[in-house]
């Protein structure tokens, strides 16, 4: 069934506009991945699901609602959550307050919920009083995910979430991701790293220059050999 | 105590507010409607200097400035900063309707200076030569009280992690959740609230003037700037040093060079320790 679905986007910073004419979809308990080359608009696009950015033109509905100039508190409010790929902590909270800030629209059960998450990320178990501005980019990320995480919701967007991290990092945060679609959240993220994240992904998108040029399946993506050579990595049969 | 709104608005909305003073000037002239124009003086209230009418002078004159200053919120700023006004903007906006609410006191109660209540507020001395009147113990411990009572409220409630959150990095609040605009409006409530009470303390310290506030403007930013823009603790000892190396200085200095200490300092200040004794909290 259809939780999120984008038609004919097109939005941008001011009078440029940078993405044109977008369109995509995410069903539930779904990853689907966007990737394409740098300044093809994908976080562009991120921002404006979630409400950061206003559309020109097009239409975004959420769960059946029309959410096209929804504010980012009004997504959330509606069962979605974003981590912005990167300033997305409070440098000046420590881990339990930055926990308690992602849980603020929650009415019961936060500190319930905080242990949860902390479970989930054992790496941050040990620091619930550690000022997030002292942790690693990894325990960053994980943190900005788990304050994604305390309203429970139903779609988690993700920009970028493995950018600047160790492979090591890198492996362990795509577990995170696996771990959250397993109990049934649909995953939507912007990933550079785009082998290992069309493996996890059901779906995946490719935006050039601000507009969609595929959507195929994960292992289409990944067998595909434009894609493989322009976005994977992959060298060509000649050279 | 002036300086304790000032460090809150500036910390959490981050832009320099030099309206402060001019609202501050509207809290006491407010208060000074009520228990002078009104006539509601009330009994007096042990060796203070007010009586009991300061009470109701307090709510109305809190009332006063929270509305003005919310609505100049709706009205100036807030229009400024959906068109992406910077804090040159904002504090070039704010020190433009200063000059206003300067200019609309002055119309209603004239240029003239007023009291409060007429008569003499003892001084008792506490040792050697030291003297403090009644009224300034009042006022420092209303002062450590507000102080107390606005760290509490940024560091052990909901509301108060919301306002640092915003004042870290707006965007992240409002994916995290956070309606940030209203967020704002009860950062303007609770620095009106301090505005009107400190207007009130320096009209009861000092004369009623339609100028008052302003000329406490710079000396407020010093103490700011001083103790580190959005913590409580550090506006309370910013105020006192700026305040007592002012009064102390006259033992050097003419009398008249007396204004020129804050700036000293603020100078030292910027140049040493840019974020202040005590680090930006906020």
């Amino acid at each position: 069934m259809t939780l999120l679905e984008a038609r004919g986007i097109s939005a941008g910073y001011g009078s440029a506009e940078i993405i044109h004419d977008v369109s995509l979809r995410v069903d539930e308990a779904e990853i689907i991945t966007i990737i394409g080359p740098n300044g093809a608009g994908k976080s562009t696009l991120l921002k404006t699901i979630f409400g950061l950015l206003r559309p020109s033109t097009g239409r975004i509905t959420f769960r059946g609602s029309d959410v096209t100039r929804a504010s980012a508190p009004k997504m959330v409010a509606a069962g979605a959550a974003l981590v912005p790929q990167t300033h997305n902590v409070f440098p000046s909270l420590n881990v339990r307050e930055n926990l308690q800030l992602g849980g603020y629209r929650r009415r019961h059960g936060v500190a319930a919920r905080i242990a949860e998450i902390l479970c989930l990320f054992p790496d941050l178990e040990h620091r619930p009083t550690e000022r997030a501005a002292n942790l690693s980019g990894g325990q960053r990320q994980m943190l900005a995910i788990g304050r994604a995480l305390m309203l429970d919701p139903v779609l988690l967007c993700l920009d970028e979430p493995t950018a600047s991290l160790s492979p090591r990092m890198r492996g362990q945060i795509f577990e995170q991701i696996r771990a959250i679609n397993e109990q049934g959240v649909a995953i939507l993220m912007v990933e550079q790293n785009a082998k290992e994240a069309l493996r996890l992904s059901d779906r995946g998108y490719v935006l050039v220059a601000g507009r969609n040029a595929l959507e195929q399946s994960g292992d289409q993506l990944l067998a595909n050999a434009d894609v493989g050579r322009l976005f994977l990595g992959q060298r060509t049969a000649s050279a | 105590m002036g300086a304790i709104g000032l460090t809150l608005s500036y910390g959490v909305l981050k832009f320099a507010n030099f309206a402060h003073g001019d609202l501050m000037t509207l809290g006491m002239f407010l208060a000074f409607a009520v228990v002078v124009d009104a006539g509601l003086q009330g009994g007096a209230i042990g060796p203070l200097s007010f009586g009991w009418g300061m009470i109701p002078a307090a709510v109305v004159a809190m009332a006063g400035v929270t509305l003005t200053i919310l609505s100049l919120d709706w009205l100036v700023f807030r229009p400024l900063r959906a068109r992406g006004g910077g804090f040159i903007t904002m504090a070039v906006a704010s020190l433009g309707l200063g000059i206003g609410l300067r200019a609309i006191v002055q119309m209603i109660w004239g240029p003239a200076a007023f009291r409060y209540q007429s008569g003499i507020n003892e001084a008792t001395t506490i040792f050697w030569d030291l003297k403090v009147k009644p009224d300034q113990f009042f006022i420092f411990g209303l002062t450590l009280l507000l102080v107390v009572v606005v760290y509490l409220l940024l560091y052990r409630t909901k509301l108060g992690k919301a306002m640092r959150a915003t004042a870290d990095n707006p965007d992240l609040a409002e994916v995290a959740g956070i309606e940030t605009d209203q967020i704002r409006r009860w950062t303007w409530v609770i620095a009106g609230c301090l505005i009107a009470i400190a207007g009130i303390m320096l009209g009861i310290q000092a004369q009623l003037r339609f100028s008052a506030g302003f000329h406490l403007i710079l000396p407020m930013f010093a103490a700011v700037i001083l103790g580190g823009i959005g913590n409580p603790w550090g506006a309370l000892i910013g105020g006192m040093v700026i305040g007592i190396s002012q009064e102390v200085s006259t033992e050097w200095i003419d009398t008249g060079l007396k204004p020129a200490v804050p700036f000293l300092i603020l100078i030292l200040m910027l140049l040493l320790r840019p974020r202040g004794l005590f680090g930006s909290t906020i």
